[in-house]
């Protein structure tokens, strides 16, 4: 089951080469999307069914021989976000991917024409990025989770480039090889991670790391996590990790966004939540929740004082989710309750930002600029997307009732010393966003009337209601799950 | 054998300085290559008695990827991009040579200092590491974007030496999965810096600045 989730979007991403017609490209990439999302679901029931998820950090039990991909919960957590994004990125690509075909692009602020990548090799890569992202998920191996992390990479560096012209070639450039020198400092890690279990054989797999980690080499995996860490934070955006983020977030797609805020980036924090479990089964969980915590202020202070001056709404989303990445950390960091909120936040912080730049592609769509202080009284121009976008901001920011709200207060519950950094940070974000939405038009002659393209609103507001819908109501397998995973990442609760 | 070794060692050292001074596009590029066959070598010699049939194998895969595959496709993006022919340092080549003996002695101290297991070949775990901090220095102090893929290929070395070093065996399909996920990146930095250099009229670094966060506001005027 587990290689057919991998299987399959590996498949259709070659086929996606390789089809001529676009109809028939985008209906593959549409199924593909949905039987994936399937093969998550039944795969958490079958799970859920069989009672695997209760045991602690070693929840595969021993297995024989050596198992390459396995889901505990924490894997099928992340598995299930990214496939879900997934489907709504699929459903917004597909509308988009026709509004750009009769739409070449002129750049928004520049004024310059320029091409776009073609289609087939979008949305090849697309399928290829989901095959890479499964697979981290799933696998047991922290070499094997390295070679997939790095293939992600590779693999969403030509989706950032879909629009051809030079910002976007600079911010590719600059997310291929920040990401690709980071991550090279987490194959050391994970050399270290060899050595300190080479006495025992432990290797790098990770039931036997789990089962040795008492007889593991301290000052060596100390070490090994401080590299992971880097590595792996270099491509989850901590601060002052985070170069790339902004630029590869403000010139890709919307819809590859999206798929890079709310999917990659938990993939990434994945591998470091998988270095912090064995550490903790080691014993060393102060030292790696000290390390967690100190980067996670650190990547929210950045964050909220990047966020002060910014002029450009999509670089705005990003820094946000530096921000919710830092918050992620620090909430892992503090463990216990906190631990259960940063995963709950995790989820809610996927949804919305997929949702939110969604939206921000269809404000582009409307008004040409990405300057926030030329995009004005969207309310009259296009009030659905609007609502949206007011909505989406809303829930961003953390106003009840919605699953980020809910996941900040258990973090703040735990720690109350952070709050003044978020709050300053998320009452600007919210002015800026109003300001947007409700304020005066400037009179430009012959405007055209613009239509919202539905299909790339209905996945964002599917999933703004989801958020909320989440902090009003925390189905009791989805508690489960989430309480499994803070187990499987080492944490108690 | 073990003296062998050894000389690989030096000889790795040796490549990392000649790396710090080369002006020449060319010869850095073939000096990488060098660097990475050698690299590939090393565990046909360090261990005790005739070596596998599978890690006879892994080093002939190496050795033809880091010193055949490599170098051809920087080549050809170094042609296609008819960049100067030089490296375009932002420091001085002494400044680079000073900066790069003082990674080996950081780096011997280093390597003194880590709880690291007893290795059988003196100096490689210094070596290993002065060849990161080569790579790191590539990657900075050049303007090109061939260099910076370059440095990445350096440190790419420098790490492989480095798990020779601790003995880590990691499963052939690991290995391959790095090896593979390599070439792809040299791949597609190479298919980049082709872009660079059309859409630019050069692949100078230096000048991809536009993406900042305190000028964005001039655009557009």
């Amino acid at each position: 089951m587990i290689i057919a989730m991998m299987l399959l979007p590996l498949a259709a991403g070659i086929a996606a080469f390789m089809i001529r017609g676009d109809r028939a490209r985008r209906a593959l990439l549409l199924w593909t999307a949905r039987f994936h999302l399937l093969f998550t679901v039944s795969q958490f029931v079958l799970a859920f069914r069989a009672g695997t998820f209760s045991a602690g950090p070693a929840a595969a039990a021993a297995p024989q021989g050596t198992v390459w991909f396995q889901y505990d919960a924490l894997g099928l957590f992340f598995a299930g976000i990214a496939s879900l994004l997934f489907l709504g990125a699929a459903h917004y690509a597909v509308a988009y991917l026709a509004a750009e075909k009769h739409d070449p692009g002129s750049d928004a602020d520049d004024g310059f024409i320029f091409n776009n990548a073609p289609e087939a090799v979008f949305t090849g890569c697309l399928l290829l990025f989901l095959a890479a992202m499964t697979g981290v998920t799933a696998s047991r191996n922290m070499g094997l989770l390295w070679a997939l992390v790095e293939a992600t990479t590779l693999l969403s560096a030509p989706l950032i480039y879909f629009h051809r012209h030079k910002r976007s070639l600079e911010a590719t450039w600059k997310y291929l090889l920040i990401c690709s020198v980071g991550i090279a400092l987490a194959l050391m890690g994970n050399l270290f991670l060899g050595a300190a279990g080479l006495k025992t054989g432990a290797g790098l797999d990770l039931s036997a790391l789990f089962l040795k980690a008492a007889v593991l080499d301290k000052p060596l995996l100390k070490a090994a996590f401080l590299f992971l860490f880097v590595g792996y934070g270099t491509k989850m955006g901590l601060s002052p990790f985070h170069t790339w983020l902004p630029d590869a977030h403000s010139e890709a797609p919307a819809v590859v966004s999206a798929l890079l805020s709310g999917a990659l980036l938990n993939c990434a924090f994945l591998g470091i939540l998988r270095a912090g479990a064995v550490c903790a089964a080691a014993g060393l969980a102060d030292f790696t929740g000290g390390i967690l915590v100190l980067f996670g202020l650190l990547s929210i202070i950045t964050a909220a004082l990047f966020m002060l001056g910014q002029r450009d709404y999509k670089r705005l989303l990003a820094y946000s989710s530096i921000e919710h990445m830092g918050i992620l950390a620090l909430g892992i960091g503090l463990g216990g309750g906190a631990a259960f909120g940063a995963l709950l936040g995790a989820l809610s912080h996927s949804l919305t930002k997929a949702g939110l730049f969604f939206t921000s592609g269809v404000v582009l769509a409307a008004e040409k600029t990405k300057r926030i202080a030329d995009v004005r009284g969207l309310w009259r121009r296009a009030p659905a997307t609007a609502a949206l976008w007011l909505a989406g901001f809303f829930i961003i920011t953390g106003a009840p009732p919605s699953g980020i709200f809910l996941a900040k207060f258990l973090i703040l519950k735990e720690a109350v010393y952070g709050r003044h950094y978020w709050l300053a940070g998320l009452f600007l974000l919210a002015k800026v966003f109003i300001a947007m939405t409700f304020g005066e038009r400037e009179a430009k002659a012959a405007e055209k009337p613009f239509t919202e393209p539905r299909g790339m609103l209905v996945p964002a507001c599917a999933f703004f209601m989801l958020v909320i819908g989440l902090g009003l109501y925390l189905p009791g397998w989805l508690r489960a799950l989430i309480a499994a995973s803070v187990s499987n990442a080492g944490g108690k609760l | 054998m073990h003296t062998f070794a050894e000389l690989i060692i030096v000889l790795i050292i040796l490549l990392d300085l000649a790396l710090a001074v080369t002006g020449s596009l060319s010869s850095c590029i073939r000096l990488v290559a060098v660097q990475g066959v050698v690299a590939g070598l090393l565990p046909l010699l360090a261990g005790s008695g005739a070596p596998h049939l599978r890690a006879l194998l892994f080093a002939a895969v190496i050795m033809t990827l880091k010193g055949a595959v490599f170098p051809w496709l920087l080549m050809r993006a170094r042609d296609k991009s008819g960049a100067r022919k030089d490296v375009e340092p932002l420091i001085s080549y002494p400044a680079s040579i000073v900066l790069c003996l003082g990674a080996f002695i950081a780096s011997s101290w280093m390597g003194s200092r880590l709880p690291l297991p007893e290795t059988q070949v003196a100096w490689i775990v210094p070596a290993s590491l002065a060849t990161i901090f080569t790579g790191f220095l590539l990657i900075t102090t050049r303007s090109k974007a061939i260099t910076q893929v370059l440095g990445y290929l350096v440190i790419e070395n420098g790490i492989y030496i480095f798990g020779l070093a601790l003995f880590v065996e990691q499963p052939m399909m690991v290995e391959l999965a790095i090896l593979l996920d390599v070439f792809v990146a040299v791949f597609v930095m190479g298919i980049a810096i082709f872009h660079i250099s059309r859409e630019f009229d050069h692949i100078d670094t230096a000048e991809l600045s536009e993406l900042s966060d305190w000028r964005r506001g001039e655009y557009g005027k």
